[in-house]
């Protein structure tokens, strides 16, 4: 029997190596070329957790930091654990009620689980949290979780420092592989937006192994490979933070913008558009609503930056570069004389002028004669050496071009424009083949289709005052650490007009000095010192409605040795004599002199603060006070954000 | 020639045996003690205080080296002349349970005993049946080439079996079916395998292909089979040769349209039928199942059912070649695969030790197959030697499904790992069955009847 069938022996064991041999396969299937188990599996086990570095600090020149950062707390819940809570008493604490409470917890629970921490209310307030700290142990679940978050010591430079804001995902779209995540933070606008790559530090990521049920088991390897956080750099800018405070005080209850540049350098020393806000406004627990606050139902829009977002025609602040056009192409000489009678003819249509009499290119400039300067431009663009206006405008604009005009400058701000230098080919179009010098004669005092933003000014006054170079305007100097990003390469390259003679210069330095002596700018001496200055006057309408003119200043001081260049606009406030110009000597005196002098000059600044410019047609929008808009509208707009 | 030599029991003793024995339990504790294991707890504390499973299996093991010295101090006779008592007695048992069964997780096959320990007469009916057959077998008046005999042998083997589907123990039923190996190696003709293979091949492509589409297919190929032997064979024979193409057509087609749609509706269970149907890839509508629709008070919601299979193919598959290492699995770790100290524990090997620690795992498993094969053939008498087929048929058929439904090959059904799956009831059995094989192959000198 035992002889009997035992071929069949070795079929049994062929069976068995069969099974072995499938199962075997499959094996080397899962194990050897199957990546995605793996994954799978580091998805199952793995929680990463992102351990926010400090961002950078922000000094300014005298190394006094303006942004910086302190702690937060966050009330954070694992909800599984709450059991027990003092409900009541929390609510209490929190100033909600019950049912919020309970909402909130549901959602939260339905984002993230039951059993992984979730932030129950961000950002506590200093009262809060010294309230909730005491009352902590009724509170089982919650924790209070530190996070650091930004700061602006001195209230001011909303618009230059920036905001940060959570990313979003079009952001992680566009910043595909830059280790963003969800939740991160970054710098949305200004400073923060600019030097984002560098104040934004390394952030370091802890693996932690997880249960099936999301509960953190311990560090992976003992904490072998995480990375630890490290901290942004720090930033020194050109700005002057006294200087800037006095700007935003100076321009309180107006529209408008003010840049100073340290002509030397082209360092900002104070950049202020105007209506502002406190930047703390934007980093507390009420931070979204503020922004959506201000981004949406404000009608003075503070979140524009004026003095690189907004363009506006330049005004009469553009005959010096006219002037000094004029000079170098050796159409005007500071013999050739003009006689105003009060407007400008020459064109058949009338224009307009403030200043009548004969005036040379000094006193021209003084008065801000406009019958001078159409005479000027006119002559710049018949010339008749060349005898073809496409090319003589063309020659015009490369010298405004070399002036930083018509382009972006550059600055180290997000969402700058470039203002416009209209070409022969866009006149042709309008005014045919032949266009005239007449068509366009509102060029000549900074009227036509000529725009500039105001730092584009500020820093055509520093090139006056440098008499023909310029730096790049920007505000940040340094990084702390070295500039590996090569960020600041172009901030340290000396940039030159067209060849102008040094003589032109002096004649317009002149002419500048002039206008604070005797001319326009009077309003705007400073005792001691030489300034130079040019006011201007924009017409402006609004819908239709004819409104009060932009008022301009531009100047630069000391005249000897030029060490501010500065340029104010004022919105709809009139003649530019009485508001820009008075700020623009106050800022200038204070930037030099380091404070202001005697009890009049101090009643000055207090005046000028309360001075309200705010134009009518804003005044209007403004009539309902945002904190009566209906909470629908938020809820929309921050759900469409 | 009946007697013992010089009456030692050590005598004739297969060492290679005990020593596979003792290495693939100690492997079965340290598996356990993957799953177990916390990062910074203090595991000797735990493992002294005897409450962690792994402590507890160590504990198994203890009682089942004490049971194993025992079989071994047996004489062989007290198998052969209690084999057929010895069923009878399982078989009660096991009805016993529908009257004493308690539930544990599911299923009422277990009969609780003193000291909070339960009691698994199917389990245990593995031994007494494989006793019975061999004991069947190996009358002397049984010709096992013989029809009757065979069925005799199947109703012995099946009987434990279709009580297991009653208590809705499919797993174990199915062990019950292996016995057919050990069978085959004793006569059992292979058409019955072969057969066998063809209704599994059939219920696959039941399964996988579209009903109707099926049919057409079946009717084409019998269409075409006929075309072809009509010519080959000769006139007189057509008749049957059409004749029986044409019944496997109906049989075929009948199993593929009626037989099959009707296990999976009326004898599996839902969420057995929802396993199967999930290892091609395709939803069982549950409405269909009759046993679903009569206890409308089922278990709540589960998770979605290819749960299990899923997180033990991940944690299998990020072993990689190498594994992860001793302790360092994190699935293992994270406890992501359900009940993986027991039917689940090869996913702790696979995970730690890789495709190279799994390879070498079934080696030795393949090995202590072949050598049971070995120790079968040199067997004198038939009773032993049958005996011996059906451990190694056993052992093959849990070690082949688990491993297979941890690795996706085969639907889950409840089987363990022979000697590794944390458990007494499953550790004790396999025990017995392989000490009373080492018994009978240390007296293989003797016939016994
Ligand atoms: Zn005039």
């Amino acid at each position: 029997m035992s002889a009997f069938n035992q071929n069949r022996s070795r079929i049994v064991q062929l069976i068995f190596i069969g099974a072995f041999v499938l199962i075997t396969l499959q094996l080397i299937n899962l194990q050897v070329f199957s990546t995605k188990y793996k994954m799978a599996a580091d998805n199952n086990a793995f929680y990463r957790k992102v351990i926010y570095p400090d961002r950078g600090i922000i000094f300014d020149r005298k190394k006094r930091a303006i942004l910086e950062n302190t702690i937060s707390y966050d009330l954070v819940v694992i909800p599984a654990e709450s059991k027990g809570t003092d409900t009541l008493a929390l609510c209490a604490l929190l100033n909600i009620d019950t049912a919020t409470y309970k909402k909130r917890m549901r959602d939260l629970i339905f984002k993230n689980g039951a059993v992984k921490p979730s932030v129950f209310e961000p950002l506590l307030t200093t009262e809060n949290f010294a309230r909730l700290n005491e009352n902590m142990y009724r509170f089982p679940g919650f924790t209070l979780s530190e996070r650091s978050v930004r700061s602006y010591p001195y209230d001011c430079g909303a618009a230059v420092l920036g905001y940060t804001a959570e990313v979003d995902t079009g952001f992680l779209r566009r910043h595909k592989d830059e280790g963003y995540e969800m939740g991160d933070y970054f710098g949305t606008t200004g400073l923060e937006s600019s030097y984002e790559k560098v104040l934004m530090g390394q952030r370091g990521i802890k693996r932690f192994i997880r249960d099936n049920k999301g509960r953190i088991q311990g560090p992976w390897e003992k904490g072998e490979f995480d990375t630890a956080a490290i901290a942004g750099r720090n930033l020194y800018s050109s700005i002057d933070v006294e200087l800037q405070k006095l700007g935003e005080k100076l321009m309180e209850n107006k529209v408008g913008s003010i840049v100073a540049i340290d002509p030397k350098t082209g360092g900002i020393l104070c950049m202020v558009s105007a209506p502002t806000y406190n930047p703390n406004y934007l980093t507390g627990n009420q931070r979204k609503k503020h922004l959506v606050d201000m981004m949406y139902f404000d009608p003075r829009k503070p979140l524009l930056n004026r003095t690189v977002s907004t363009t506006y025609s330049p005004g009469s602040t553009f005959k010096t570069l006219v002037g000094i056009i004029g000079m170098a192409e050796g159409v005007i000489d500071d013999q050739m004389t003009v006689s105003c009678g009060g407007s400008y003819l020459g064109c058949g249509r009338r224009m307009g002028c403030h200043a009548a009499g004969t005036f040379t290119l000094k006193p021209a400039i003084s008065k801000s004669c406009n019958s001078y300067f159409a005479v000027a431009y006119r002559r710049i663009l018949d010339n008749a050496k060349v005898n073809n206006r496409d090319i003589t405008l063309g020659l015009f604009n490369e010298y405004a071009y070399s002036f930083g005009l018509g382009k972006k400058l550059g600055v180290d701000l997000p969402s700058e424009r470039m203002g416009n230098i209209p070409t022969a080919k866009y006149y042709q179009k309008i005014f045919g083949k032949n266009w005239q010098a007449c068509n366009i004669i509102s060029n000549s005092i900074g009227q036509g289709e000529i725009t500039t933003t105001l730092t584009q000014l500020a820093n055509v006054m520093a090139i006056i005052a440098n008499k023909g170079w310029y730096y790049l305007p920007h505000l940040i100097d340094s990084v702390e650490g070295g500039d590996d990003y090569e960020m600041l390469a172009r901030f340290k390259v000396k940039q030159r007009t067209k060849n102008i003679a040094e003589s032109i210069f002096e004649e317009v330095h002149e002419g500048m000095q002039g206008t604070m002596e005797f001319g326009t700018g009077a309003y705007a001496k400073v005792p001691g010192i030489n300034v130079c200055g040019k006011t201007g006057t924009v017409e402006n309408a609004y819908r239709g409605e004819s409104l009060k003119d932009h008022a301009f200043f531009g100047a630069f001081a000391p005249r000897e040795n030029p060490r501010i260049a500065i340029a104010v606009m004022c919105e709809n406030a009139g003649y530019g004599a009485t508001s820009a110009a008075p700020i623009a000597s106050l800022l200038i005196e204070k930037y030099l002199r380091d404070s202001i002098a005697g009890p009049e000059r101090k009643a000055k600044i207090e005046q000028l603060s309360n001075m309200n410019l705010i134009p009518p047609q804003m005044k209007r929008l403004m009539k309902p006070e945002p904190n009566t808009i209906k909470k629908e509208n938020i809820k929309k707009a921050i759900a469409k954000n | 020639m009946n007697r013992r030599n010089n009456n030692i029991a050590t005598e004739g003793i297969d060492y290679t045996v005990i020593w596979l024995y003792g290495i693939l339990v100690s492997i079965g504790v340290l598996c356990i003690f993957m799953v177990e294991y916390k990062a910074g707890s203090n595991w000797l504390s735990t493992f002294l205080g005897g409450k962690a499973n792994y402590s507890k299996q160590l504990i198994f093991g203890g009682v089942c080296a004490l049971v194993a010295t025992f079989i071994l101090l047996t004489d062989s006779k007290i198998f052969t002349a209690f084999a057929n008592l010895s069923y009878l007695l399982g078989i009660l048992l096991m009805l016993a349970t529908f009257v004493l069964g308690k539930n544990i997780n599911g299923s009422r096959s277990w009969i609780p005993l003193v000291g909070g320990f339960n009691l698994q007469p199917a389990e245990l009916c593995k031994i007494f049946t494989s006793l019975a057959i061999a004991k069947f077998i190996s009358r002397q008046e049984v010709d096992f080439s013989n029809l009757k005999s065979q069925l005799i042998a199947g109703v012995i083997a099946l009987t434990p079996a279709a009580l297991s589907i009653l208590q809705h123990e499919l797993g174990l039923a199915l062990v019950y079916l292996s016995l057919l190996i050990a069978m085959f190696r004793e006569g059992l003709p292979a058409q019955f395998l072969i057969i066998g293979s063809c209704f599994g091949i059939l219920a696959l492509a039941t399964l996988i292909v579209e009903r109707d589409a099926l049919s057409i297919t079946l009717t084409i190929l019998a269409g075409l089979i006929i075309f072809l032997a009509y010519r080959q064979v000769r006139k007189k024979q057509r008749l049957i040769t059409i004749t029986a193409i044409l019944s496997i057509w109906i049989l075929c087609v009948g199993v593929q349209r009626y037989v099959v749609p009707y296990i999976f509706n009326n004898v599996l269970e839902c969420y057995q039928s929802t396993r199967i149907y999930s290892m091609v890839g395709k939803d069982y509508d549950c409405s269909l199942n009759k046993k679903s629709n009569e206890k409308v008070t089922g278990k709540a919601a589960r998770k979605p059912d290819d749960y299990n299979v899923r997180q033990s193919k991940i944690a299998i598959g990020s072993g990689g070649f190498f594994g992860r290492g001793f302790l360092k699995g994190t699935q293992t770790r994270g406890k992501y695969v359900p009940e993986q100290d027991t039917d689940f524990i090869f996913t702790s090997l696979g995970e730690a030790f890789g495709f190279v620690g799994c390879a070498v795992f079934l080696g030795l498993y393949l090995y202590f197959l072949f050598r049971i094969v070995r120790i079968a053939e040199r067997q004198r008498s038939t009773f032993s030697r049958v005996y011996a087929y059906c451990v190694a048929s056993i052992l093959f058929f849990h070690i082949a499904v688990n491993v297979s439904m941890t690795i996706g090959l085969f639907p889950i059904v409840g089987i363990t790992l022979p000697l590794i799956s944390y458990g007494g009831s499953s550790l004790l059995t396999f025990t017995v069955l392989i000490f009373i094989m080492l018994r009978l192959d240390a007296d293989r000198q003797m016939v016994l009847r």
